[in-house]
């Protein structure tokens, strides 16, 4: 056998590269009163994510551009942004899955404020995940072994609303969210469905009674952006509809 | 810095004069939100214009006559198809809110049950207008 294979591959071989434009919603609080539109022609592998090409851009022609980005594998939950109109992680958003044949546009989430181009101020958001107390509240002592067992189904009846990352993709997709911030928003409802509906938790009254609220999720629309929007699958509509239930039995 | 990149090389950013990709792409279930709404609010201010015409009644029949006597036009003839419209989707579309509530199953055909709102509203207006529309411009 030929040991050639190894070898550099000649033009020939070479993946083909596409050149993508991209147009980003550019906002530098020191110079911009307005937001403004910039276009960037970046050289690209259908397999490359719209994250790399953020990265280029940075790198390689404007070091100014400004985002956030933390392990680039769809787990943080940093890089939420809408791209072409829908919120999506930049780090899961392949070139392939886009029409290249037009500009790509990518812009900061909206409705929580914009700090500059695609940063937004994130801690309304933390501030209504942190209302609904995502943490385990139990007033009884573990069992033997120092473990709260649970059974399967149990554990798999609140399984969808622990995958949740944070990433805000689902809440500023929220078109009751953009118009009323004050709305809790689905994160902060799923994040309270996920210790609603755990057979360990003993405060599910309190969280039932702090989303029964004019502002809980008697504000959801079902509009299912949420749901379309999750980077991670969470069935979030869904979430919200079974603690709507909830509240009105008064129980999980 | 070196600047090699395959294939080409990046040109300078421009400023775009397009102002686009600001609205959000949702899908049916934003879509029939937003119809939701726009049919309510125009059901509402109807119901309020159609309550002050009632009410006229009670003020001189002769002036109830004469406003009565303004919608017998073809333009209100095709407002009325409008009316109707809106009704007959805010009506069917409301009966999927309900189900997505309700039904413990409902979030998960809510695209299948948008389009059926869909087809039914299809349904209701090709028996309605072809009727209505003949009845409006016989007279």
């Amino acid at each position: 056998m030929s040991t050639a294979t190894l070898d550099a591959p000649t033009q020939d071989d070479a993946v083909q590269s596409f050149t993508v434009t991209f147009i980003i919603r550019r906002f530098d609080p020191e110079v911009d009163d307005e937001p403004r539109w910039q276009d960037f022609d970046v050289e690209m592998f259908a397999t490359d994510r719209v994250l790399d090409a953020l990265h280029k851009i940075k790198w390689e022609q404007d070091g100014s551009l400004t985002f956030r980005r933390s392990c680039a594998h769809g787990i943080c939950g940093s890089d939420a942004m809408r791209i072409n109109g829908r919120n999506r992680l930049a780090c899961k958003t392949l070139i392939k899955d886009l029409d290249i044949s037009k500009p790509i546009y990518v812009e900061a989430i909206k409705g929580l404020p914009l700090e500059k181009d695609l940063v937004v101020d994130m801690e309304p958001f933390f501030e209504s995940y942190r209302e609904v107390q995502p943490f385990l509240i139990a007033r009884s002592e573990p069992g033997a072994g120092k473990e709260r067992v649970q059974s399967v189904a149990d554990r798999a009846r609140f399984d969808d609303t622990t995958k949740c990352i944070l990433c805000a993709a689902c809440t500023s997709s929220c078109p009751v969210f953009w118009t009323d911030g004050q709305y809790f928003g689905p994160a902060a409802i799923v994040n309270a469905h996920r210790f609603i509906f755990d057979s360990r938790d003993d405060a599910a009254k309190v969280r039932l009674d702090i989303l029964n609220d004019k502002e809980g999720v008697w504000r959801c629309r079902t509009t299912f952006n949420c749901t379309e929007a999750c980077p991670r699958g969470i069935q979030i509509t869904q979430a919200i509809a079974e603690v709507k239930q909830a509240v009105m039995r008064g129980k999980p | 810095m070196s600047v090699k990149t395959a294939g080409g090389s990046p040109t300078a950013p421009t400023t775009s004069k397009r102002i686009s990709g600001t609205l959000y792409r949702g899908r049916e279930g934003m879509w029939s939100w937003v119809l939701h709404r726009i049919t309510g609010v125009a059901i509402f201010f109807f119901l309020l214009v159609h309550i002050l015409d009632t009410a006229l009644v009670r003020v001189s029949p002769e002036a109830y006559n004469a406003v009565i006597g303004t919608y017998q036009t073809p333009i209100m003839g095709v407002g009325e198809v409008a009316l109707v419209a809106a009704i007959v989707f805010h009506a069917f579309n409301g009966l999927r809110i309900i189900l997505i509530d309700f039904w413990s199953k409902g979030s998960r055909y809510q695209k299948v049950m948008f389009y059926v709102v869909i087809g039914l509203w299809v349904v209701t207006m090709v028996g309605f207008v072809p009727r209505h529309l003949i009845n409006v411009f016989s007279h």
